[in-house]
Protein backbone atom coordinates (compact mmCIF):
# COMPACT_ATOMS: atom_id res chain seq x y z
CA UNK A 1 0.00 0.00 0.00
CA UNK A 2 1.26 3.30 -1.03
CA UNK A 3 2.60 5.96 2.17
CA UNK A 4 -0.08 8.33 0.23
CA UNK A 5 -2.90 6.23 0.55
CA UNK A 6 -1.93 5.44 4.29
CA UNK A 7 -1.61 9.16 4.80
CA UNK A 8 -5.26 9.91 3.54
CA UNK A 9 -6.75 6.53 5.08
CA UNK A 10 -5.18 8.47 8.46
CA UNK A 11 -5.08 5.26 10.53
CA UNK A 12 -1.73 6.82 11.73
CA UNK A 13 -3.16 9.36 13.81
CA UNK A 14 -4.10 6.83 16.41
CA UNK A 15 -0.51 5.61 16.79
CA UNK A 16 0.47 9.28 16.35
CA UNK A 17 -2.06 9.71 19.16
CA UNK A 18 -0.26 7.19 21.32
CA UNK A 19 3.03 9.08 21.26
CA UNK A 20 1.73 12.33 22.02
CA UNK A 21 -0.30 11.11 25.04
CA UNK A 22 3.24 9.67 26.69
CA UNK A 23 4.83 12.71 25.95
CA UNK A 24 1.94 14.68 27.58
CA UNK A 25 2.19 12.66 30.66
CA UNK A 26 6.08 13.85 30.52
CA UNK A 27 5.65 17.00 29.27
CA UNK A 28 6.28 19.35 31.64
CA UNK A 29 9.96 17.32 32.11
CA UNK A 30 9.66 17.73 28.41
CA UNK A 31 9.83 20.57 27.73
CA UNK A 32 11.87 22.21 30.63
CA UNK A 33 14.38 19.95 28.88
CA UNK A 34 14.14 21.62 25.55
CA UNK A 35 14.26 24.84 27.04
CA UNK A 36 16.76 24.81 29.35
CA UNK A 37 19.90 23.42 27.39
CA UNK A 38 19.72 25.52 24.40
CA UNK A 39 19.07 27.99 26.85
CA UNK A 40 22.32 27.31 28.35
CA UNK A 41 24.03 27.42 25.10
CA UNK A 42 22.30 30.13 24.38
CA UNK A 43 23.51 32.50 27.53
CA UNK A 44 26.86 30.79 27.75
CA UNK A 45 28.31 31.22 24.54
CA UNK A 46 26.42 34.26 23.81
CA UNK A 47 27.15 36.45 26.87
CA UNK A 48 30.90 34.72 26.79
CA UNK A 49 31.73 35.58 22.98
CA UNK A 50 29.93 38.55 22.91
CA UNK A 51 32.51 40.40 24.56
CA UNK A 52 34.75 39.00 21.91
CA UNK A 53 32.66 39.22 18.99
CA UNK A 54 30.50 42.32 19.82
CA UNK A 55 28.65 41.74 16.15
CA UNK A 56 28.30 39.34 13.63
CA UNK A 57 26.80 40.08 10.18
CA UNK A 58 25.64 43.26 11.62
CA UNK A 59 23.74 42.04 14.57
CA UNK A 60 24.35 40.94 17.98
CA UNK A 61 26.05 37.88 18.24
CA UNK A 62 23.88 36.51 20.87
CA UNK A 63 20.87 37.21 18.33
CA UNK A 64 22.84 35.81 15.77
CA UNK A 65 23.41 32.51 17.56
CA UNK A 66 19.67 31.99 18.84
CA UNK A 67 18.97 31.62 15.52
CA UNK A 68 20.95 28.52 14.87
CA UNK A 69 20.58 27.25 18.15
CA UNK A 70 16.46 27.34 17.23
CA UNK A 71 17.18 25.29 14.09
CA UNK A 72 20.12 22.44 16.00
CA UNK A 73 17.50 22.24 19.02
CA UNK A 74 15.06 21.35 16.43
CA UNK A 75 17.35 18.77 14.50
CA UNK A 76 18.03 17.19 17.83
CA UNK A 77 14.63 17.06 18.93
CA UNK A 78 13.72 14.54 15.92
CA UNK A 79 16.45 12.67 16.13
CA UNK A 80 16.07 11.66 19.50
CA UNK A 81 12.75 11.04 19.02
CA UNK A 82 13.08 8.82 15.30
CA UNK A 83 16.13 6.56 16.62
CA UNK A 84 16.45 6.05 20.71
CA UNK A 85 12.82 6.58 21.51
CA UNK A 86 11.40 5.12 17.74
CA UNK A 87 14.10 2.20 18.36
CA UNK A 88 12.50 1.62 22.06
CA UNK A 89 8.92 1.19 20.52
CA UNK A 90 10.23 -0.93 17.81
CA UNK A 91 12.03 -3.38 19.20
CA UNK A 92 12.49 -3.00 22.80
CA UNK A 93 9.00 -2.64 24.15
CA UNK A 94 7.46 -4.26 21.54
CA UNK A 95 5.19 -1.33 20.90
CA UNK A 96 5.14 -1.95 16.60
CA UNK A 97 3.92 -5.23 17.36
CA UNK A 98 1.28 -4.96 19.66
CA UNK A 99 0.04 -1.98 16.98
CA UNK A 100 0.41 -3.94 13.97
CA UNK A 101 -1.53 -7.02 15.69
CA UNK A 102 -4.59 -4.57 15.25
CA UNK A 103 -6.00 -3.78 11.68
CA UNK A 104 -3.12 -1.00 11.34
CA UNK A 105 -0.22 -1.72 8.87
CA UNK A 106 3.39 -1.02 9.09
CA UNK A 107 3.32 1.86 6.90
CA UNK A 108 0.97 3.92 9.28
CA UNK A 109 3.45 2.85 11.93
CA UNK A 110 6.38 4.31 10.21
CA UNK A 111 4.69 6.98 9.29
CA UNK A 112 2.93 8.42 12.43
CA UNK A 113 6.69 8.09 13.88
CA UNK A 114 7.96 9.92 11.32
CA UNK A 115 5.51 12.83 11.56
CA UNK A 116 5.62 12.19 15.44
CA UNK A 117 9.37 13.33 15.59
CA UNK A 118 8.77 16.08 13.17
CA UNK A 119 6.20 17.39 15.86
CA UNK A 120 8.30 16.90 18.88
CA UNK A 121 10.80 19.21 16.76
CA UNK A 122 7.75 21.86 16.13
CA UNK A 123 7.28 21.67 20.10
CA UNK A 124 10.88 21.89 20.83
CA UNK A 125 11.26 24.96 18.24
CA UNK A 126 8.35 26.83 19.48
CA UNK A 127 9.60 26.64 23.26
CA UNK A 128 13.07 27.87 22.73
CA UNK A 129 11.45 30.39 20.24
CA UNK A 130 9.27 31.78 22.83
CA UNK A 131 12.34 31.70 25.63
CA UNK A 132 14.09 33.76 22.87
CA UNK A 133 11.39 36.37 22.44
CA UNK A 134 11.30 36.62 26.22
CA UNK A 135 15.60 37.52 25.97
CA UNK A 136 14.35 39.90 23.80
CA UNK A 137 16.82 38.76 20.97
CA UNK A 138 13.64 39.61 18.14
CA UNK A 139 10.81 41.01 17.57
CA UNK A 140 9.79 40.05 14.07
CA UNK A 141 6.87 38.74 12.74
CA UNK A 142 8.90 36.35 10.39
CA UNK A 143 9.40 34.52 13.43
CA UNK A 144 6.19 32.58 13.35
CA UNK A 145 6.90 31.10 10.34
CA UNK A 146 9.60 29.70 12.39
CA UNK A 147 7.13 27.39 13.57
CA UNK A 148 6.05 25.42 9.99
CA UNK A 149 9.89 25.28 9.32
CA UNK A 150 11.15 23.48 12.88
CA UNK A 151 8.28 20.86 10.97
CA UNK A 152 9.73 20.58 8.29
CA UNK A 153 13.34 20.04 9.76
CA UNK A 154 11.85 17.53 11.92
CA UNK A 155 10.78 15.90 8.55
CA UNK A 156 14.38 16.09 7.11
CA UNK A 157 16.15 14.68 10.54
CA UNK A 158 13.26 12.00 11.31
CA UNK A 159 13.36 10.76 8.29
CA UNK A 160 17.43 10.35 7.81
CA UNK A 161 17.27 9.00 11.57
CA UNK A 162 14.47 5.78 11.06
CA UNK A 163 17.11 4.44 8.63
CA UNK A 164 19.40 4.35 11.46
CA UNK A 165 16.59 2.93 13.59
CA UNK A 166 15.60 0.64 10.60
CA UNK A 167 19.22 -0.62 10.80
CA UNK A 168 20.15 -0.84 14.56
CA UNK A 169 20.46 -3.90 16.93
CA UNK A 170 20.99 -1.86 20.37
CA UNK A 171 21.23 1.77 20.79
CA UNK A 172 25.22 1.88 21.03
CA UNK A 173 25.03 1.85 17.24
CA UNK A 174 23.27 5.60 17.56
CA UNK A 175 26.51 6.82 19.03
CA UNK A 176 27.92 7.26 15.40
CA UNK A 177 24.79 8.95 14.24
CA UNK A 178 25.50 11.87 16.66
CA UNK A 179 28.92 12.02 16.26
CA UNK A 180 29.98 11.31 12.99
CA UNK A 181 26.88 12.90 11.09
CA UNK A 182 24.85 15.41 13.76
CA UNK A 183 27.55 17.01 15.41
CA UNK A 184 29.95 17.48 12.45
CA UNK A 185 26.88 19.87 10.91
CA UNK A 186 26.37 21.48 14.61
CA UNK A 187 30.07 22.74 14.19
CA UNK A 188 30.34 23.42 10.08
CA UNK A 189 26.57 24.36 9.21
CA UNK A 190 26.61 28.15 10.83
CA UNK A 191 24.95 27.46 14.30
CA UNK A 192 28.18 29.17 16.18
CA UNK A 193 29.32 31.31 12.96
CA UNK A 194 28.63 32.23 9.38
CA UNK A 195 29.94 29.39 7.00
CA UNK A 196 31.08 32.24 4.62
CA UNK A 197 34.85 32.53 7.26
CA UNK A 198 35.35 28.57 6.52
CA UNK A 199 37.82 27.69 3.74
CA UNK A 200 36.14 26.88 0.58
CA UNK A 201 36.37 22.82 0.55
CA UNK A 202 34.63 23.62 4.16
CA UNK A 203 31.58 25.32 2.69
CA UNK A 204 31.38 22.84 0.06
CA UNK A 205 30.88 19.97 2.58
CA UNK A 206 28.81 22.27 4.61
CA UNK A 207 26.23 23.01 1.94
CA UNK A 208 25.57 19.68 1.19
CA UNK A 209 24.50 18.97 4.78
CA UNK A 210 21.03 19.52 5.71
CA UNK A 211 21.19 21.67 8.68
CA UNK A 212 23.08 24.54 6.50
CA UNK A 213 19.80 24.55 4.77
CA UNK A 214 18.14 25.00 7.51
CA UNK A 215 20.27 27.83 8.83
CA UNK A 216 19.69 29.65 5.95
CA UNK A 217 15.87 30.23 6.28
CA UNK A 218 15.13 30.12 10.17
CA UNK A 219 17.87 32.49 10.77
CA UNK A 220 17.07 35.06 8.50
CA UNK A 221 13.52 34.92 10.01
CA UNK A 222 14.40 35.19 13.09
CA UNK A 223 16.02 38.70 12.83
CA UNK A 224 13.44 39.85 10.79
CA UNK A 225 14.57 39.18 7.40
CA UNK A 226 13.23 37.18 4.08
CA UNK A 227 15.33 34.38 3.49
CA UNK A 228 17.15 34.07 0.05
CA UNK A 229 16.64 31.40 -2.27
CA UNK A 230 13.79 30.07 0.69
CA UNK A 231 12.24 27.46 -1.97
CA UNK A 232 15.70 25.99 -2.46
CA UNK A 233 16.82 25.60 0.98
CA UNK A 234 13.62 24.19 1.71
CA UNK A 235 13.63 21.53 -1.00
CA UNK A 236 17.21 19.97 0.15
CA UNK A 237 15.34 19.62 3.53
CA UNK A 238 12.33 17.98 2.22
CA UNK A 239 14.62 15.72 -0.12
CA UNK A 240 16.62 14.69 2.66
CA UNK A 241 13.52 13.72 4.86
CA UNK A 242 11.91 12.03 2.10
CA UNK A 243 14.38 10.05 0.60
CA UNK A 244 15.20 9.28 4.18
CA UNK A 245 12.01 8.22 4.69
CA UNK A 246 11.74 6.10 1.73
CA UNK A 247 14.54 4.23 2.41
CA UNK A 248 13.37 3.44 6.12
CA UNK A 249 10.35 2.15 4.98
CA UNK A 250 12.16 -0.28 3.04
CA UNK A 251 13.90 -1.25 5.44
CA UNK A 252 11.57 -1.43 8.17
CA UNK A 253 9.76 -4.42 5.45
CA UNK A 254 12.48 -6.11 5.10
CA UNK A 255 13.72 -6.15 8.98
CA UNK A 256 9.90 -6.39 10.50
CA UNK A 257 7.88 -8.01 7.55
CA UNK A 258 10.08 -10.99 6.53
CA UNK B 1 -13.37 -20.10 1.30
CA UNK B 2 -16.06 -19.38 3.85
CA UNK B 3 -14.94 -20.53 7.31
CA UNK B 4 -13.25 -18.52 10.03
CA UNK B 5 -9.62 -19.41 9.16
CA UNK B 6 -8.06 -21.85 6.39
CA UNK B 7 -4.87 -22.45 5.29
CA UNK B 8 -3.69 -24.91 2.45
CA UNK B 9 -0.39 -25.85 1.88
CA UNK B 10 1.34 -22.78 3.42
CA UNK B 11 5.31 -22.71 3.18
CA UNK B 12 7.47 -20.33 4.16
CA UNK B 13 11.88 -20.78 3.70
CA UNK B 14 14.34 -18.39 5.54
CA UNK B 15 17.75 -18.28 3.57
CA UNK B 16 16.95 -21.82 2.13
CA UNK B 17 15.63 -23.29 5.51
CA UNK B 18 12.32 -24.37 4.82
CA UNK B 19 10.83 -23.15 8.36
CA UNK B 20 6.69 -24.08 7.50
CA UNK B 21 6.93 -26.98 5.09
CA UNK B 22 2.84 -26.89 4.30
CA UNK B 23 0.71 -26.44 6.73
CA UNK B 24 -3.72 -27.30 6.17
CA UNK B 25 -5.79 -26.58 8.41
CA UNK B 26 -9.64 -25.43 8.82
CA UNK B 27 -11.12 -23.70 12.35
CA UNK B 28 -14.91 -24.37 12.41
CA UNK B 29 -16.82 -21.39 14.19
CA UNK B 30 -16.24 -22.03 18.25
CA UNK B 31 -13.80 -24.51 18.26
CA UNK B 32 -10.38 -23.98 20.32
CA UNK B 33 -7.65 -25.70 17.73
CA UNK B 34 -4.41 -26.21 19.45
CA UNK B 35 -0.78 -26.22 17.50
CA UNK B 36 1.34 -28.22 19.35
CA UNK B 37 5.22 -28.31 18.82
CA UNK B 38 8.54 -28.25 20.44
CA UNK B 39 10.42 -24.73 19.71
CA UNK B 40 11.69 -23.62 16.66
CA UNK B 41 8.83 -25.90 15.27
CA UNK B 42 7.72 -23.42 12.88
CA UNK B 43 4.43 -22.08 15.48
CA UNK B 44 5.05 -18.42 15.51
CA UNK B 45 5.80 -17.96 11.74
CA UNK B 46 2.58 -20.23 10.92
CA UNK B 47 0.85 -17.57 12.91
CA UNK B 48 2.45 -14.63 11.98
CA UNK B 49 1.50 -15.71 8.24
CA UNK B 50 -2.31 -16.10 9.20
CA UNK B 51 -2.26 -12.92 10.45
CA UNK B 52 -1.12 -11.45 7.59
CA UNK B 53 2.27 -10.13 9.41
CA UNK B 54 4.52 -12.37 7.26
CA UNK B 55 3.96 -13.19 3.44
CA UNK B 56 4.03 -17.12 2.86
CA UNK B 57 6.21 -18.23 -0.36
CA UNK B 58 3.34 -20.70 -1.18
CA UNK B 59 -0.35 -21.46 -0.34
CA UNK B 60 -3.45 -19.96 0.17
CA UNK B 61 -5.01 -18.40 3.59
CA UNK B 62 -8.46 -16.78 4.21
CA UNK B 63 -9.09 -15.06 7.64
CA UNK B 64 -12.30 -14.70 8.44
CA UNK B 65 -13.25 -14.63 4.58
CA UNK B 66 -10.56 -12.08 3.78
CA UNK B 67 -7.33 -13.58 1.59
CA UNK B 68 -3.84 -13.31 3.17
CA UNK B 69 -1.98 -11.58 3.18
CA UNK B 70 -3.58 -9.14 0.45
CA UNK B 71 -6.75 -8.08 2.29
CA UNK B 72 -5.04 -8.73 5.97
CA UNK B 73 -5.43 -5.78 7.51
CA UNK B 74 -9.41 -6.18 7.08
CA UNK B 75 -9.37 -9.45 8.30
CA UNK B 76 -7.51 -8.65 11.54
CA UNK B 77 -10.55 -5.93 12.22
CA UNK B 78 -12.01 -9.16 13.86
CA UNK B 79 -9.52 -10.96 15.21
CA UNK B 80 -7.82 -10.42 18.88
CA UNK B 81 -4.40 -11.34 19.34
CA UNK B 82 -2.53 -12.56 22.71
CA UNK B 83 1.42 -11.89 21.63
CA UNK B 84 3.77 -14.69 23.32
CA UNK B 85 5.78 -11.54 24.58
CA UNK B 86 4.24 -9.06 26.23
CA UNK B 87 4.23 -5.81 24.55
CA UNK B 88 1.94 -3.69 26.94
CA UNK B 89 2.65 -0.18 26.98
CA UNK B 90 4.21 0.65 29.74
CA UNK B 91 4.18 4.39 29.62
CA UNK B 92 0.20 4.18 30.77
CA UNK B 93 -2.04 2.70 33.32
CA UNK B 94 -4.36 -0.48 32.75
CA UNK B 95 -7.13 1.10 31.51
CA UNK B 96 -5.16 3.64 29.43
CA UNK B 97 -3.82 0.59 27.40
CA UNK B 98 -7.45 -0.44 26.88
CA UNK B 99 -8.55 2.93 25.93
CA UNK B 100 -5.05 3.53 23.55
CA UNK B 101 -5.48 -0.30 21.79
CA UNK B 102 -9.20 0.62 20.87
CA UNK B 103 -8.12 3.37 18.84
CA UNK B 104 -6.07 1.03 16.47
CA UNK B 105 -8.97 -0.02 15.55
CA UNK B 106 -11.00 2.36 14.84
CA UNK B 107 -13.61 2.05 17.80
CA UNK B 108 -14.82 5.07 19.35
CA UNK B 109 -13.30 6.49 22.75
CA UNK B 110 -17.06 6.50 24.18
CA UNK B 111 -17.83 3.08 23.20
CA UNK B 112 -14.41 1.14 24.77
CA UNK B 113 -14.67 3.50 27.49
CA UNK B 114 -18.70 1.43 28.07
CA UNK B 115 -16.19 -1.72 27.27
CA UNK B 116 -13.82 -1.00 29.73
CA UNK B 117 -15.53 -2.17 33.12
CA UNK B 118 -16.47 -5.38 31.18
CA UNK B 119 -12.95 -5.57 30.05
CA UNK B 120 -11.61 -5.05 33.63
CA UNK B 121 -13.60 -7.53 35.36
CA UNK B 122 -12.92 -10.28 32.83
CA UNK B 123 -9.50 -9.85 33.32
CA UNK B 124 -9.68 -9.46 37.65
CA UNK B 125 -8.11 -6.28 37.47
CA UNK B 126 -10.75 -4.10 38.58
CA UNK B 127 -9.17 -2.82 41.80
CA UNK B 128 -5.92 -2.29 39.04
CA UNK B 129 -7.67 0.30 36.67
CA UNK B 130 -5.43 3.04 37.48
CA UNK B 131 -1.88 0.90 38.03
CA UNK B 132 0.87 1.05 36.28
CA UNK B 133 2.02 -2.00 34.40
CA UNK B 134 5.25 -2.32 36.20
CA UNK B 135 3.06 -2.68 39.11
CA UNK B 136 1.29 -6.29 37.87
CA UNK B 137 2.43 -9.38 38.56
CA UNK B 138 3.18 -11.92 35.54
CA UNK B 139 -0.49 -13.38 35.35
CA UNK B 140 -1.90 -9.67 35.42
CA UNK B 141 0.14 -9.01 32.59
CA UNK B 142 -0.94 -11.86 31.16
CA UNK B 143 -4.87 -11.31 31.88
CA UNK B 144 -4.92 -7.99 30.36
CA UNK B 145 -3.02 -8.62 27.32
CA UNK B 146 -5.81 -11.19 26.62
CA UNK B 147 -8.26 -8.37 28.09
CA UNK B 148 -6.62 -5.88 25.07
CA UNK B 149 -7.20 -8.42 22.84
CA UNK B 150 -11.13 -8.72 23.19
CA UNK B 151 -11.05 -4.56 23.19
CA UNK B 152 -12.86 -4.98 19.27
CA UNK B 153 -14.91 -7.92 20.76
CA UNK B 154 -13.54 -10.24 18.20
CA UNK B 155 -14.99 -13.34 16.56
CA UNK B 156 -11.36 -14.93 16.49
CA UNK B 157 -8.66 -14.94 19.21
CA UNK B 158 -5.21 -15.94 18.47
CA UNK B 159 -2.82 -16.44 21.37
CA UNK B 160 0.45 -17.63 21.22
CA UNK B 161 1.82 -20.02 24.34
CA UNK B 162 -1.02 -17.85 26.59
CA UNK B 163 0.64 -19.26 29.64
CA UNK B 164 4.06 -19.74 29.53
CA UNK B 165 5.57 -18.31 32.63
CA UNK B 166 3.08 -18.41 34.57
CA UNK B 167 2.44 -20.19 38.37
CA UNK B 168 -0.43 -22.74 38.57
CA UNK B 169 -2.46 -20.40 39.94
CA UNK B 170 -2.39 -17.92 37.24
CA UNK B 171 -2.71 -20.58 34.43
CA UNK B 172 -5.60 -21.82 35.59
CA UNK B 173 -7.34 -18.17 35.78
CA UNK B 174 -6.31 -18.14 32.65
CA UNK B 175 -7.97 -21.10 31.41
CA UNK B 176 -10.95 -20.71 33.10
CA UNK B 177 -11.13 -17.05 31.24
CA UNK B 178 -10.75 -18.69 27.76
CA UNK B 179 -13.14 -21.85 28.72
CA UNK B 180 -15.76 -18.39 29.27
CA UNK B 181 -14.36 -17.15 25.72
CA UNK B 182 -15.32 -20.32 24.14
CA UNK B 183 -18.46 -20.56 25.91
CA UNK B 184 -19.31 -17.13 24.09
CA UNK B 185 -18.61 -18.60 21.08
CA UNK B 186 -15.30 -17.47 20.23
CA UNK B 187 -12.97 -19.63 18.26
CA UNK B 188 -9.45 -19.37 19.56
CA UNK B 189 -6.37 -20.63 17.66
CA UNK B 190 -3.42 -21.20 20.57
CA UNK B 191 -0.04 -22.53 20.18
CA UNK B 192 1.32 -24.42 23.05
CA UNK B 193 3.81 -27.06 24.78
CA UNK B 194 2.13 -27.58 27.33
CA UNK B 195 0.24 -30.97 27.07
CA UNK B 196 -1.88 -30.47 30.14
CA UNK B 197 -3.21 -26.80 28.15
CA UNK B 198 -3.73 -28.05 25.23
CA UNK B 199 -6.00 -31.58 26.43
CA UNK B 200 -7.86 -29.09 29.03
CA UNK B 201 -8.76 -26.16 26.14
CA UNK B 202 -8.25 -28.05 22.64
CA UNK B 203 -11.30 -29.52 20.58
CA UNK B 204 -8.48 -30.27 18.14
CA UNK B 205 -5.06 -30.24 17.90
CA UNK B 206 -2.23 -30.43 15.12
CA UNK B 207 1.21 -31.58 16.32
CA UNK B 208 3.82 -29.93 14.46
CA UNK B 209 7.42 -30.12 14.24
CA UNK B 210 10.05 -29.03 11.51
CA UNK B 211 7.51 -27.21 9.96
CA UNK B 212 5.39 -29.95 8.89
CA UNK B 213 2.17 -31.18 10.64
CA UNK B 214 2.52 -34.97 11.97
CA UNK B 215 -0.97 -35.83 13.24
CA UNK B 216 -4.26 -33.89 13.73
CA UNK B 217 -7.43 -34.83 15.85
CA UNK B 218 -9.30 -34.58 18.82
CA UNK B 219 -6.12 -35.36 21.79
CA UNK B 220 -8.18 -38.43 23.07
CA UNK B 221 -8.53 -39.40 19.15
CA UNK B 222 -4.66 -39.44 18.74
CA UNK B 223 -3.65 -40.92 21.73
CA UNK B 224 -5.85 -43.86 20.99
CA UNK B 225 -4.51 -43.95 17.45
CA UNK B 226 -0.94 -43.28 18.38
CA UNK B 227 -0.33 -44.43 21.33
CA UNK B 228 -0.75 -47.72 23.84
CA UNK B 229 -3.48 -46.69 26.35
CA UNK B 230 -1.27 -47.54 29.30
CA UNK B 231 2.26 -46.48 30.59
CA UNK B 232 4.79 -47.68 33.38
CA UNK B 233 7.19 -45.46 34.27
CA UNK B 234 10.23 -47.55 35.33
CA UNK B 235 13.24 -45.22 37.39
CA UNK B 236 15.76 -46.60 40.74
CA UNK B 237 18.97 -48.37 40.93
CA UNK B 238 19.20 -50.76 38.74
CA UNK B 239 16.84 -49.41 36.10
CA UNK B 240 19.13 -50.04 33.05
CA UNK B 241 19.63 -53.89 33.72
CA UNK B 242 15.95 -54.11 34.10
CA UNK B 243 15.17 -52.44 30.86
CA UNK B 244 18.15 -54.56 29.15
CA UNK B 245 16.45 -58.36 30.84
CA UNK B 246 13.08 -57.49 30.91
CA UNK B 247 11.22 -54.46 29.57
CA UNK B 248 11.54 -55.05 26.33
CA UNK B 249 9.78 -58.81 26.48
CA UNK B 250 6.93 -57.63 28.54
CA UNK B 251 6.26 -54.18 26.77
CA UNK B 252 4.64 -53.69 23.46
CA UNK B 253 7.52 -50.59 23.15
CA UNK B 254 10.01 -49.51 25.79
CA UNK B 255 12.26 -46.99 26.22
CA UNK B 256 15.32 -45.60 28.32
CA UNK B 257 15.82 -41.74 28.62
CA UNK B 258 17.96 -41.23 31.45
CA UNK B 259 17.51 -43.02 34.37
CA UNK B 260 13.62 -44.13 33.40
CA UNK B 261 11.82 -46.37 31.19
CA UNK B 262 8.90 -45.88 29.55
CA UNK B 263 6.52 -49.03 29.07
CA UNK B 264 3.80 -48.48 26.82
CA UNK B 265 1.03 -51.63 26.91
CA UNK B 266 -2.11 -52.23 26.59
CA UNK B 267 -2.47 -53.70 29.91
CA UNK B 268 -0.19 -53.43 32.78
CA UNK B 269 -0.80 -55.72 35.33
CA UNK B 270 2.81 -58.55 33.67
CA UNK B 271 5.25 -55.21 34.00
CA UNK B 272 3.43 -54.33 37.46
CA UNK B 273 3.53 -57.91 39.01
CA UNK B 274 7.06 -57.88 37.42
CA UNK B 275 8.33 -55.14 39.16
CA UNK B 276 6.74 -56.41 42.83
CA UNK B 277 10.35 -58.85 42.71
CA UNK B 278 12.43 -55.71 41.99
CA UNK B 279 12.51 -54.18 45.49
CA UNK B 280 15.11 -51.37 44.14
CA UNK B 281 12.99 -50.16 41.56
CA UNK B 282 10.30 -47.56 41.91
CA UNK B 283 7.46 -47.02 39.28
CA UNK B 284 4.42 -44.92 37.88
CA UNK B 285 1.39 -46.57 36.47
CA UNK B 286 -0.56 -44.34 34.51
CA UNK B 287 -2.87 -44.23 31.22
CA UNK B 288 -1.59 -42.30 28.58
CA UNK B 289 -1.28 -39.31 27.98
CA UNK B 290 -0.68 -36.42 25.52
CA UNK B 291 3.07 -35.74 25.80
CA UNK B 292 3.47 -39.65 25.45
CA UNK B 293 2.03 -38.88 22.28
CA UNK B 294 3.85 -35.76 21.74
CA UNK B 295 7.48 -37.08 22.31
CA UNK B 296 6.56 -40.38 20.39
CA UNK B 297 5.87 -38.02 17.11
CA UNK B 298 8.68 -35.45 17.65
CA UNK B 299 11.44 -37.63 19.44
CA UNK B 300 13.26 -36.66 23.07
CA UNK B 301 16.17 -34.54 21.51
CA UNK B 302 16.77 -31.34 23.32
CA UNK B 303 15.34 -28.19 21.32
CA UNK B 304 17.29 -24.95 21.87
Amino acid sequence: MSVVQALVAGRWVAVWRRNYLVWRKLAAVSIAGNIIDPLFYLLGFGLGFATMIPEVEGVKYIAFLAGGTICYTTMLAASFEALYSGFARMHVQRTWEGIMNAPVSLEDVVLAEWIWAASKSLLSGTAILLVAIALGLSQSWTMALIVPLAFLIGLSFAGMGLVMTAFAKSYDFFTYWFTLVLTPQMLLCGVFFPISGLPGWVQAIASSLPLTHAIAIGRPLFLGQWPDSALLHAGVLAAYGFGGFAIALTLFRRRLLA
Amino acid sequence: MDGVLEARGVRKSYEGREVVAGIDLALAKGECYGLLGPNGAGKTTTLRMLLGLTAPDAGTISLLGHPVPQAAREGRIRVGVVPQMDNLDPDFTVSENLLVYGRYFGIPEKEVRARLPRLLEFAALESRANSRIQALSGGMKRRLVLARALVNDPDLIFLDEPTTGLDPQARHLMWERLRLLLRQGKTILLTTHFMDEAERLCDRLAIIDHGRMLAEGTPHALIAEHIEPEVVEVYGEGVEEWYAAQAKILAVRAELHGETAFCYLKDAAPVVANLKDHSSLRFLHRRANLEDLFLKLTGREMRE
